[in-house]
């Protein structure tokens, strides 16, 4: 069925024939591809440039930063959005790393597959009805809505993307290395701080990329877990400007800017963590 | 043996993190009442008013599966192109690529609204909804091609066009077969990501369409009656889409068991 859409979409593969350029015309298979990643991806960023720079009128000017930095609510919910991503990060990955070393070196293969599956289950629930459940857990044990809610809310649902890149560099690691160490009368801490951790480098990066920036946008959980306390984080100040709910006006220029912002601290990120190059190990691609 | 005992119950508490929200909906799914906490008795009630949402679900299920298979036919063909291209636009298609994984789904989102806004359309549409998905998704069937073709004998390609094949038909019995499992993960993870999408959703679909992820949102977020009387309806269909995906995963986990025993 597939193969029928792929005639229909690529009639010039069967046109062009011929020896040395074969390779070419593989390569031209990822055209469409092309084309559409430039109309609504590349493109549309380079709108968020011009737009952020530009004012209602359409001249240049930096009044949409100058008024977002001038406000302190905003400032606010920037630092409070990195401040609790970084939280969030940070238990996820105390609560996960253990969890995936444990499965990693568990002697039965099948008991290890098992638990992982079921560590993984639950993100095959909708991420929304995940978080329906754990508010309605913690209003069943007491836990006021507020900030608190909100980082435990957070960590329930972005725990499972932390284990699985944890998991599978912990699987992959060369168990020799921890053997040798041992052999050579490093004690077990010794072995696990100078072997088996910095080995596990990569997956604990990309766990902390699949965690820290996702968290800062996720305003779905700020939303349902905050309550009343007015509690928020960055991704709902750019949805804001273009949700357009009841009858709002969307405020392109400064959605524009919140998104730059955004995007800044996406690539410091990237470049902190080195994050591009792991991209591979996004969302359980590895498994 | 102190270890060991200490490591399994650590296991065990973090999967009762995980899982008692979960059996906790489970089990008030069938309550009569509409609160948890508080027993009225077992009832099927909730479940007899799962058509309420039927509307929400085909939603979910209809877009999730057309803009999966539309993200895996451009993503393969695309994974296939840009492994095999020397070229500069290969490496501008691979960079591409990557932008709405790494990319925070709010400004993927609204970079997408403010085309459409320049482009003189609605800012909410069918169209920007099914476009925004398959910008979500095709990064991740792209991700799950490469490594099947970094394993493929590129030579096996080559062999079958001296042999007469068109590169059509290379194409279509030599590679395709090949890289089939990496299609098929991409596809799921496609459907698995379009499912659990709320903020594209929420940016880009028309008012008065709602997914899974969009009408639970409303009704839990907002806290006027009007809006959570069907709360407990999400209970049961969640008990539901729990039960499916379990099943799911086992049948496929028995036939991908019984494909290796058969190969030893």
């Amino acid at each position: 069925m597939k193969g029928a859409k792929i005639i229909k979409k690529e009639p010039f593969i069967t046109d062009n024939k011929g020896g040395g350029l074969l390779k070419f015309k593989r390569s031209q298979l990822c055209i469409p591809y092309g084309l559409f990643l430039s109309v609504f991806v590349i493109f549309p960023l380079l709108l968020i440039i011009y737009y952020a720079f530009t004012s209602k009128t359409g001249t240049f000017s930096l009044s949409n930063f100058t008024a977002f930095f001038t406000e302190p609510t905003n400032i606010s919910t920037l630092i409070i959005s990195i401040f609790v991503s970084f939280i969030v990060t940070v238990i996820c990955l105390l609560i996960s790393y253990p969890v995936a070393y444990i499965l990693s070196r568990l002697k039965n293969s099948n008991l290890a597959f098992v638990l992982l599956l079921l560590f993984i289950l639950p993100t095959w629930l909708n991420f929304v009805l995940r978080a329906m459940a754990m508010k309605e857990l913690l209003s069943f044990i007491g836990i006021p809505l507020g900030s608190t809610a909100s980082i435990i809310g957070l960590v329930y649902d972005f725990m499972p993307f932390m284990i699985m890149p944890l998991y599978s560099t912990l699987i992959k690691m060369d168990k020799s290395f921890e053997e040798a160490a041992s052999d050579l009368g490093a004690s077990k801490v010794k072995v696990f701080t100078s072997v088996t951790l910095p080995l596990s480098k990569p997956g604990i990066i990309s766990g902390v990329t699949m965690v820290f920036l996702p968290v800062m946008s996720c305003y779905v959980i700020t939303d349902t877990f905050s309550g009343s306390t007015g509690f928020s984080l960055i991704g709902k100040l750019i949805a804001k400007c273009f949700l357009g709910e009841n009858g709002a006006p969307i405020q392109i220029n400064e959605g524009a800017a919140i998104s730059l912002i955004m995007l800044v601290i996406m690539v410091v990120t990237m470049l902190l963590t080195g994050g591009f190059k792991n991209s591979e190990n996004a969302r359980g691609t590895n498994l | 043996m102190m270890k060991k005992l200490l490591s399994i119950g650590y296991v065990i508490l973090v999967l009762a993190f995980i899982y008692i929200p979960i059996f906790l909906l489970i089990i008030y799914s069938f309550n009569e009442g509409k609160n948890i906490g508080v027993w009225e008795g077992f009832s099927f009630r909730w479940y007899e008013r799962l058509d309420t949402v039927k509307d929400v679900v085909v939603n979910t299920v209809l877009l999730a599966v057309i803009s999966a298979t539309i993200a895996t036919i451009l993503g393969t063909l695309g994974a296939i192109g840009m492994f095999y291209s020397k070229g500069k636009f290969g490496k501008y298609v691979n960079v591409g690529s990557q932008i709405p994984v790494v990319n925070s789904e709010v400004v993927t989102g609204c970079a997408l609204v403010m085309l459409l806004m320049l482009l003189g359309s609605s800012n909410r549409s069918i169209f920007g909804l099914y476009v925004g998905h398959i910008v979500l998704t095709a990064p991740f069937v792209v991700l799950s091609v490469i490594p099947k073709l970094k394993q493929m004998d590129s030579s096996l390609y080559e062999a079958a066009l001296d042999l007469g094949d068109t590169p059509f038909q290379a194409l279509w019995k030599v590679v395709i077969p090949q890289i089939l499992p990496g299609v098929f993960t991409g596809f799921m993870l496609a459907i698995t990501l379009s499912l659990d999408d709320y903020i594209i959703t929420a940016t880009l679909s028309p008012l008065g369409f709602d997914t899974i992820s969009t009408a639970v949102y409303k009704s839990i977020a907002l806290t006027t009656a009007q809006a959570s009387k069907n709360v407990p309806v999400y209970r049961a269909l969640t008990t539901i889409i729990f039960i499916i995906t379990v099943v799911i995963v086992i049948v496929m986990n028995l036939k991908s068991n019984k494909k290796e025993n058969s190969r030893k």
